[in-house]
């Protein structure tokens, strides 16, 4: 403890690497290569011939891609200068990320995921050939089971949006089956689920009914009971929802969907907090969906691969994408052939390299550790909170009319502060990073809390990690009062400049940014 | 890349409240404020928000008028403005003034507009511009109900640094509001809608989302897009005022009424701007009928502001289920969880529309919201 | 259920220590952590402790545990395999291995495009250099696979033509027609247009019949899920845009050094899976689809993925990349629907660019040509083997081929097991889904299978069939 770094100590010196490392389309010299191709040997070239003359001309290329010409050496040398150019939560705190879980992702799963017994599987292997991973997928699914009180897992979807998706398509699937896939047209979601919950019914032709939140943050009863009817294929929501709020009343809600004939899927987006103490099955939904890359320690590579890993109770089950893994006793198998499946929403059997990795996690912590990280996460989040609430112009959306404990995560406002000094939350958030800290997750739109701001710090932050945040924020704040032009191109130690924006068009390769150019020039 | 900008101060506007009085609206209200010992502080406020202008190092061309009217405020905040405008009795501008200023900036070409005033100036502001520029509003008046302005000046300086540094050609509509004198003949406070600036869409406050959002401008497109392809043959719909409901009516082919009241059958205008009495007429000669409303930004009525024609009379005839609520997800949020409210003066209906009420916001999606009336105002 | 009473330390958990616990119970004014809890009420409380496998593993006993259940796998690279469709063994190099394996680029998310910079420009560098292969100036950001592109690419075509048929190949890869039924839903009426049993051709006979004013594109894969190559690509592109659809193409872009971009035979829209391109099967974790389209404002409205954008800063020839705003394009035919793009498959955009720096255009060139190579020979080599026929004879081909074994007694299924007792995964198995074919399985043949490895599968194969 003596040697515990001084409270709220800031890097003041802090600077990213600013390598100004041109496009690696710009390096190289004619005539490098970076690799030497096996070579075929001379008896399947004579054998082959000239392999291009059947080709129809039409489909031969004429030119070749203007690829860069590099040297090994200078592969690796940008794409390292590239990483180090990448606050990643391995280099720095990403707490304030909230809603996005980032957790430490254990070393060792990399280590694991990288087995060549994992990443040399061919999808269409014969299963007696990939038992060991069957097995895996197996045992997680019966974890997940427990931990969420549903029956079955699938691991197919590749990310929490699919996993939702997959949860509105075996709605559909389930009230096709009783004949009611058209009159039950309507899925009802709450504003501070996670958009997907919104979009991915939407576009397999849900309409979609939002409950906006009453005084308490919470969307209300009533506005329920006045959506809920025979159209209701059913209710998909968050919980906790992304403000931190926890709804007391869920199983109320469930009760309301289901009396009108409607299934419920809880979107576990932010079960990071509830792990080991509530279940979906507890408050009485149908089905399910955690995100690997949040809930179970997977890293978010940038934004994916991931994993919406999503279970249903037993009547579902019929309904699940294919094909499932199954265990007959002896050996464990794929089946697809399920007639009642929504089909499939990704090839292959998913990212199984995160869901080992996820897999991994659970065993790392077995089952007391699942709720200890739990209890760990809210405490965490609530102490940090009380140094947030402590900077002057800071608040927490819904304190006044809700005082229950945030769970996991906060949402805050800079409202005040905002008001007084004209310093917005995105001006904040540009300037933490000159700090060494990532910057923080505002809000997904719309935007219900003026200047948002959401912190979700996860088991996996130091005490001085949290104290160092609070700090960083205190300070951006008291600049915003002393030095508010400070703010204008910020962050100022970081890895380049600011945007120059005006009159610029995007572009999405640097082919398109040369000819947006040149059209200006000319 | 050179932007041009406006700058119009309406210099007797925010004198009354130091005074006591209800804004500077009229020659004798002006007078009188005078006679009080009433300070100007339209220049100061106009000049806090050029400061940030100033201090921001961009390529800005500054446009005004003479005196009191902008230019005293640029060279306060240390900015060499061009002169467009002169009033014809400086020291003693009137809100025809304002309206002619508007006029010149728009002849000279600017890209934005910034005036600091009140609700008047914002009025004459859309009276002579309309929607052909955008504009960033100081707030410098004594009544503020319009949605136009900033929170302060320093935040109108900021808006104005952004969205020049940005390039963002984003905009969104604000609501012109000011008090209704008819209502206030009758003892009541009430505001009333006289129009729609276009303001920027902050880009700050756009950050990069998890989710990409797209401007409210689109958004409403598509709203009106699928409020217009949902219309039921020989329907009759009764289309209120607001910019959202003129966007149905531009997607079916015509220019709706902006502060008024169309009725619309088949796809096809069939009366324009009509009063409570056609209304009557119209529903009581329909198949079946509809009434497509959106809430008055910020305060959200549906019903008792601004479309009064859209009477109880006419929406009992039309009946309890044939209103359809239109407005954005955004909008929506803008009203910080406060509930829709109507106040028409048939307090049984008040009492039928309160409760839950869909909200049309986009293709396909509904929000459940609560309808409240004020019983407290009464 | 008090205070989890064990007082563990977990390595993961740097407040877990009791002390630090306490004293940070302490401050938020609560007696226990339990505590905290107390919104949640008791009829929804979890009433027992979860029933999971055993207390926390040690790092040593979680990597027993894992190898050990992976240990049963045998994975291609113990044997010899020639799976593909959709999927495919290709050699990927060690430089790959170590920027997949960067923390950096591993754990990070994706906010702020300054202090992420290094990701960014690893994704626009990707996109650029898609760019070239393809022939397109515009390309997204990933997909979760080629399924998933594919049916963006449809829907995408649907949205600006605002029609609601879709014209796909017979020959297209069953998963990837089964994820675009899923995934386009009721939007899209699919139709399915046949080809010639010798040279692969799409039937267009058949082609001109299903394309009408309802058609929205056509689609067709080079080269196919079958290993042919198309040969009349040029006119279905003409017939397609002759009926104001859109030629949407499906590619393998390991092809690409050698095989025309597609926009130079008149894509409108290309899509495809990077996997080829350094990045290991993984069962297919491997996978991650991409879109290229021209830049142009209708393709840029509807594209369904996260967009990355090139921006100047003020700083002369530096540059940083951002999410495009797509405000700024007025293009009022984008469904409210098609937006819910999140989380996908980035860090394999980043080992793709990876892959294409080291490889270069003379790299790409000789990928292409090696397999080639290697495939004719493997088709010559199987098809002189009696009882069997190598299907498409009249069409050239790349990397994949049909296999058809109608002349011996066994199922392909059979011979597959037979194949496994000599250390050999054959080809995938075609015969449910592609029943006109009869007993038929897609072999496929890369640069890591040499002259003494097909020698040995057709050794194999004789022993098999005798």
């Amino acid at each position: 403890m003596t040697a515990r770094r001084r409270q709220g100590q800031l890097r003041e010196r802090f600077h990213q690497a600013a390598w100004q490392e041109p496009l690696v389309i710009h390096t190289g010299q004619p005539g490098r290569r970076g690799m030497l191709l096996p070579d075929a040997g001379p008896e399947i070239r004579a054998a082959a011939g000239d392999v291009l003359s059947p080709v129809p001309n039409s489909l031969r290329r004429a030119e070749p891609p203007g690829l860069p010409e590099l040297s090994q050496p200078e592969v690796v040398r940008h794409y390292t200068r590239l990483s180090q150019m990448v606050l990643a939560n391995n280099v720095s705190t990403s707490l304030g990320l909230g809603t996005t879980t980032m957790k430490y992702n254990p070393v060792v799963n990399e280590l694991l995921s990288r087995s060549p017994k994992l990443t040399e599987l061919h999808p269409d292997q014969d299963e007696s050939t990939m038992q060991g991973i069957l097995e895996l997928l197996y045992r997680f699914s019966a974890i997940l089971a427990e931990v969420s009180g549903m029956e079955r897992f699938t691991f197919q979807p590749a990310g929490g949006s699919q996993g939702i998706l997959a949860n509105a398509l075996m709605m559909r699937a389930y009230h096709a089956s009783r004949g009611e896939a058209e009159q039950r047209d309507e899925v009802i979601t709450t504003i501070f689920s996670h958009p997907a919950n919104a979009a991915a019914p939407a576009t397999i032709g849900y309409k979609v009914i939002t409950l906006y939140p009453g005084p308490d943050g919470i969307p209300e009863l009533d506005a329920l009971r006045a959506a809920a009817g025979p159209r209701t294929a059913g209710l998909m929501m968050t919980n906790p929802e992304d403000t931190g709020i926890f709804n007391p009343r869920v199983a109320e809600y469930v009760e309301v969907v289901h009396a009108a004939g409607g299934l419920c899927a809880y979107d576990q987006a932010n079960a990071n907090s509830i792990l080991g103490v509530t279940r979906a099955r507890d408050a009485g939904f149908d089905m399910c969906q955690f995100n690997l890359h949040k809930t179970f320690g997977v890293p978010h590579g940038c934004m994916g691969g991931a994993v919406g890993a999503t279970g249903v109770q037993p009547a579902l089950v019929p309904f699940l994408p294919s094909p499932t893994v199954e265990f007959d006793g002896t050996r464990y198998y794929l089946d697809a052939d399920r007639p009642l499946s929504v089909g499939a929403v990704r090839s292959g059997l998913g990212n199984i390299g995160s869901t080992l990795k996820a897999y991994a996690w659970v065993c790392a912590m077995g089952a007391e550790g699942l709720r200890d990280a739990a209890h760990m996460a809210v405490l965490n989040n609530n102490y940090l909170l009380q140094k947030v609430l402590a900077i002057p112009g800071a608040s927490l959306s819904f304190a006044a009319t809700n005082p229950t404990r945030r769970l996991e995560q906060a949402r805050y406002s800079w409202e005040q502060m905002a008001a007084e000094t004209g310093i917005h939350t995105t001006s904040v958030h540009d300037r933490m990073i000159d700090y060494g800290v990532q910057g923080y997750f505002s809000s997904h739109h719309p935007w219900l809390v003026p200047e948002p701001f959401t912190l979700e710090p996860t088991e996996s932050t130091s005490q001085e990690e949290l104290d160092e945040f609070a700090a960083v924020l205190g300070r951006v704040v008291d600049e915003a009062h002393q030095n508010p032009g400070i703010f204008a191109s910020a962050p100022h130690n970081s890895t380049a400049g600011a945007p120059v924006r005006q009159g610029f068009k995007p572009a999405m390769t640097w082919q398109a940014f040369e000819a947006i150019r040149d059209t200006a020039g000319t | 890349m050179t932007s041009m900008v406006g700058l119009i101060v309406n210099p007797i506007a925010g004198m009354g409240g130091s005074v006591g009085l209800k804004g500077t609206d009229g020659d004798e209200v002006v007078r009188r404020a005078r006679e009080l010992g009433a300070i100007p502080r339209a220049g100061a406020r106009a000049a806090a928000a050029l400061e940030e202008l100033a201090g921001a190092g961009l390529d800005v061309r500054l446009v005004t008028c003479a005196g009191d009217m902008g230019e005293n405020a640029a060279l306060t905040a240390h900015m060499v403005p061009e002169i467009v405008f002169r009033p014809a009795t400086p020291g003693d501008t009137s809100s025809d003034d304002t309206r002619q200023a508007a006029r010149a900036m728009l002849d000279a070409g600017v890209d934005l507009l910034v005036f600091a005033g009140g609700d008047g100036t914002a009025r004459d502001i859309v009276e002579a511009v309309g929607e052909a520029v955008p504009v960033v509003a100081v707030p410098a008046g004594v009544k503020i109900h319009s949605a136009v302005y900033a929170v302060n000046p320093r935040a109108a300086g900021d808006l104005l640094v952004a969205v020049l540094r940005s390039g963002s050609a984003r905009t969104r509509e604000a609501e012109v509001m000011d008090v209704d004198e008819d209502a206030v003949r009758d003892g009541r406070l009430a505001t009333r809608l006289y129009g729609y600036l276009r303001v920027p869409d902050d880009a700050r406050l756009v950050q990069a989302g998890k989710v990409r959002s797209r401007s409210e401008d689109a958004t409403a497109d598509l709203l009106a897009a699928a409020v217009a392809d949902s219309m039921e043959p020989g329907t009759t719909y009764i289309l209120g005022p607001g910019t959202t409901i003129r966007r149905i009516a531009r997607r079916l082919g015509f220019e709706g009424t902006l502060l008024g009241v169309d009725v619309v059958r088949d796809g096809a205008l069939v009366a324009a701007d009509v009063g409570e009495r056609q209304l009557l007429e119209h529903v009581g000669q329909a198949r079946s009928a509809r009434i497509v409303v959106t809430p008055i930004g910020g305060q959200g009525y549906l019903f008792g502001r601004g479309n009064q024609q859209i009477s109880a009379r006419v929406i009992r005839a039309t009946g309890f289920d044939g209103v359809i609520v239109v407005a954005t997800a955004d909008k929506l949020a803008a009203l910080a969880g406060r509930p829709l409210l109507v106040d028409t003066d048939d307090e049984d209906l008040n009492r039928m529309l309160s409760g839950y009420i869909p909200v049309v916001t986009g293709r396909g999606r509904r929000a459940m919201y609560p309808v409240a009336y004020p019983r407290d105002e009464r | 259920m008090g205070d989890p009473a064990t007082g563990t330390v977990y390595p993961y958990i740097p407040n877990s220590v009791p002390a630090i616990r306490a004293g940070m119970l302490a401050e938020v004014g609560a007696a226990s952590s339990e505590e905290l809890y107390d919104v949640i009420p008791a009829s929804i409380r979890l009433d027992h402790p979860l029933q999971l496998p055993g207390p926390p593993l040690s790092e040593y006993d979680l990597r027993r545990h894992v190898e050990g259940l992976l240990a049963s796998n045998r994975p291609t690279s113990e044997v010899l395999s020639f799976l593909g469709g959709g999927c495919w063994p290709h050699f990927v190099p060690a430089v790959c291995d170590e920027i997949a394996s960067r923390g950096e680029f591993v754990t990070a998310y994706h906010d702020g495009e300054r202090s992420m910079l290094g990701s960014y420009q690893a994704q626009f560098e990707f996109q650029s250099m898609m760019g070239e292969l393809t022939g397109m100036q515009m390309v997204s950001t990933t997909t979760y696979d080629w399924g998933t592109a594919a049916a963006s690419s449809l829907i995408m075509a649907i949205q600006i033509t605002g029609r609601h048929e879709v014209v796909v190949p017979a020959s297209i890869s069953p998963v990837r027609l089964r994820e675009i039924r899923t995934i386009c839903g009721p939007t899209a009426t699919i139709r399915v247009v046949g080809h010639d049993a010798n040279t692969g051709a799409l039937d267009q006979a058949a082609l001109r019949a299903a394309v009408t004013a309802e058609t929205a594109a056509v689609y067709v894969e080079v080269p196919s899920f079958l290993g042919f190559l198309e040969p009349g690509a040029p006119v279905i592109g003409e017939i397609a845009k002759a009926a104001g659809a859109l030629f949407v193409v499906g590619v393998d872009p390991s092809s690409l050094g050698v095989l025309a971009a597609p926009r130079t035979y008149g894509a409108d829209i290309v899509c495809g899976d990077l996997q080829p391109l350094g990045i290991h099967m993984t069962a297919g974790g491997g996978n991650a689809g991409f879109i290229a389209t021209p830049h142009e404002d209708r393709y840029i409205a509807t594209c369904p993925t996260l967009l990355v954008s090139i921006v100047p800063t003020v700083h002369e020839g530096e540059y940083v990349f951002e999410w495009a705003n797509f405000e700024s394009i007025s293009y009022g035919l984008r469904a409210d629907s098609h937006d819910f793009a999140g989380t996908a498959q980035t860090i394999w955009a980043i080992v793709a660019g990876a892959y294409l720096a080291l490889m270069g255009p003379q790299g790409m060139r000789e990928l292409g040509e090696t397999i080639m190579q290697r495939g004719a020979y493997a088709r010559a080599r199987l098809a002189a083997l009696p009882g069997l026929r190598v299907a498409f004879g009249g069409a050239a081909h790349f990397k994949e081929f049909v296999v058809c074994f109608d002349q011996t007694p066994l199922s392909v299924a059979e011979i597959n097991a037979g194949l496994r007792e000599h250390g050999i995964y054959g080809g995938k198995d075609l015969t449910a889904d592609f029943p006109e074919l009869g007993k038929a399985a897609l072999y496929c043949v890369t640069e890591i299978h040499r002259r003494q490895d097909v020698d040995r599968l057709v050794a194999a194969l004789g022993e098999v069939l005798r």
